[in-house]
């Protein structure tokens, strides 16, 4: 296995970095200091941008391209992202429990880069512990004269805060969660104008990921080069990938991008439980298409382009894995109901369209449908795609659209006059194999 | 009733202290939390309190309590016990977990026990999908979370939030 570049404290020796000496001990706040005190923000915008890094919220941005986008105005505003509210994602979590020094030094050079003097932490409601801690921590970062008025006896002051959402996946989207921090609906802003011209208080802002930002000391600490021997030409460095459900081993693998999932399912994550097999994949939790597991998609490379090309996403990289006894209309059914509580309500679509879906899936597993029943579901998914202010809508259709392609059967055991099913999906005989 | 200057003068102000003066809006949501602390839900009086610190009209703050789901307008039980039925969750036992849980409670799910201790809720992901069965319990105080868990653990806790 590659080294951790993001989660460091797995590595032998380096348990206790979520302590500031031992991070320290072990380079820690050597790459800011360089960076306030001989580096101008021009010259670190430009080594992120060489070093290739992608945003990893999900869109897979480039990082240091976003910076260079900022209106020239001040004051300006640095944001880091972490609702973690996608289904199946932990990893973010992992990274600001066990080395949140190593994010804070990055989320505190974003804004040296970004000439920001204050920037924010938005983390989901749940994460109300880790909050606490990151307090504490900030607090310590100030005594040690690495927070605060005249970082390091320069000229340059920044002071970090943590905001603390409340409960809506909504936020995670970046427009909506500049308009929670200002105390308003978590609803998304129509764009552009993009954040980086108009952000939080209408101020140019950037917003980036936890786990974007806390890439970014050893990118300045080891240099671009290095960054780039990590990874494929176009996706370089490591990604956090979070294994959720039939897995062997759930948890996070930080692993070079390029493995495939082959080899990270079967290779370091045990395969699939109990020795079943895998039927299909949802690689970027509920929000983007599921995958049928054929070779073909086994042997694909975890990269943002290879995921697409496959016509879904790898997005912010949560991999839901399901067994052959998993029932897709079901799993359809989990990801529309999770959308319509999370839809902000803004847009008819979206609001009425995660509705209806639900009430027909529901009917679905009821076994009370007919076959145009699941002909109004597709067009329902018709009347959402391309049709809202914010990607939440499609997210809301992929599922459903997906496995309504590759599983058929799934749905068709339930048409009035099939053969009865078990009430339970977990108890489910083995269903139809995918069609393609 | 006292107000939440009176009783949190410290964390009030240092709250304020966060945001730009001519933005005192954005401490809307960490005073309602302060605002919940006591009795687990944000009584009507506060919203004329929060709206007045962050001036802005109560509706507006209302508005927040509404959107927002982990603030709540009502009383629930003392403890909320809230269990992650999301997929990732539910592929790994979810459902039939919550199910007997409601069982032993008694209770069906989103409804509060006799005793007033214990509200049961499922929610959606709670960013441990690899520790399913899991919930957290929200209270005043804050929000823990339990991964990992049996029957046998829940039912533990339950005796203990029931006790005190
Ligand atoms: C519905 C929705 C939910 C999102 N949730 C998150 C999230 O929880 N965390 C996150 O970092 N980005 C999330 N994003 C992406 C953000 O809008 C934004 O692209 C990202 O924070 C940018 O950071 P990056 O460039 O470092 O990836 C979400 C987007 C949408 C449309
Ligand atoms: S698509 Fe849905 S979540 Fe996005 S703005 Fe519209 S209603 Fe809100
Ligand atoms: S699905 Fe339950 S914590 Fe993620």
């Amino acid at each position: 296995m590659t080294e951790h570049v993001v989660l460091r404290h797995r590595q032998p020796g380096l348990e206790n970095i979520n302590q500031l000496a031992a991070y320290q001990a072990s380079g820690g706040f050597e790459a800011y200091r360089t960076v306030v005190t001989s580096m101008t923000p021009q010259a670190v915008i430009d080594l992120i941008k060489a070093s290739g890094l992608r945003g990893r919220g999900g869109a897979g941005f480039p990082t240091g391209v976003k910076w260079s986008f900022l209106s020239n105005r001040f004051p300006r505003y640095v944001v880091a992202n972490s609702d973690e509210s996608e289904p199946g994602t932990f990893k973010d979590r992992e990274i600001m429990e066990r080395n949140p020094f190593q994010f804070l030094e990055g989320l505190m050079i974003a804004s040296y880069a970004a000439q920001a003097s204050t920037a924010y932490n938005y983390l989901r409601g749940e994460f109300w512990e880790l909050a606490a801690r990151l307090d504490a921590q900030i607090a310590e970062l100030h005594a040690a004269g690495l927070l605060g008025k005249n970082v390091l006896g320069t000229q340059y002051s920044l002071a970090v805060h943590n905001h603390l959402g409340a409960g809506a996946y909504i936020c995670g989207e970046e427009s909506a969660l500049l308009e929670s921090i200002e105390g308003k609906l978590g609803q998304p802003r129509l764009k552009p104008p993009f954040p980086a011209d108009r952000g939080l208080y209408g101020q140019p802002t950037v917003v980036n990921n936890t786990e974007t930002l806390a890439n970014i000391p050893p990118i300045v600490a080891r240099g671009a080069e290095w960054y780039r021997t990590l990874g494929t030409e176009s996706s370089p460095g490591t990604k956090v990938m979070c294994l959720s459900g039939h897995v062997a081993n759930a948890g996070n693998y930080e692993v070079p991008f390029g493995i495939t999932f082959r080899e990270l399912i079967f290779g370091l994550a045990g395969g699939i439980r109990g020795g079943r097999t895998l039927k299909a994949i949802l690689p970027s939790g509920a929000s983007a298409p599921i995958l049928a597991a054929t070779d073909k998609v086994l042997d694909t490379r975890l990269t943002y382009e290879d995921v697409a090309a496959l016509g879904s996403q790898l997005g912010s990289a949560s991999i839901i894995l399901m067994d052959e006894t998993v029932d897709m209309s079901w799993v359809a059914l989990k990801t529309t109901h999770f959308f319509k509580h999370e839809s902000c309500g803004k847009c008819t679509p979206c609001r009425e369209g995660t509705y209806w879906m639900t009430h027909i899936l529901d009917r679905v597993q009821a076994g009370g449908v007919q076959a145009t029943d699941l002909a109004l579901l597709s067009d329902v998914t018709q009347q959402i795609g391309g049709k809202c202010l914010c990607p939440l809508g499609d997210f809301a259709t992929s599922a459903v659209v997906s496995s309504l392609k590759l599983f058929p059967a799934d749905y068709e055991q339930h048409l009035m006059g099939a053969a009865a099913v078990p009430a339970k999906p977990a108890a489910r005989a083995k269903v139809a194999q995918p069609v393609s | 009733m006292m107000s939440l200057q009176q009783k949190y003068p410290d964390e009030v102000a240092a709250i304020l202290a966060r945001y730009p003066a001519d933005n005192k809006r954005s401490a809307v949501m960490p005073l309602l939390y302060l605002a919940q602390r006591a009795e687990n839900y944000v009584p009507a009086a506060a919203l004329d309190e929060v709206a007045a610190l962050c001036e802005i009209a109560p509706t507006q703050v209302a508005s927040i309590v509404g959107f927002y789901t982990l603030y709540y307008d009502k009383p629930g039980g003392r403890h909320r016990i809230q269990v992650c039925t999301d997929l990732p969750c539910a592929l790994r036992g979810a459902d039939d977990f919550a199910a007997k849980l409601c069982a032993h409670l008694g209770v069906e799910m989103g409804a509060t026990t006799a005793d007033g201790k214990v509200t049961v809720e499922a929610v959606m992901c709670l960013a441990a999908c690899d520790r399913a069965p899991m919930f957290q319990v929200q209270n005043g105080a804050g929000l823990t979370f339990h991964e990992n868990q049996t029957l046998e653990s829940v039912k533990a806790l339950v005796a203990k939030l029931q006790a005190e």
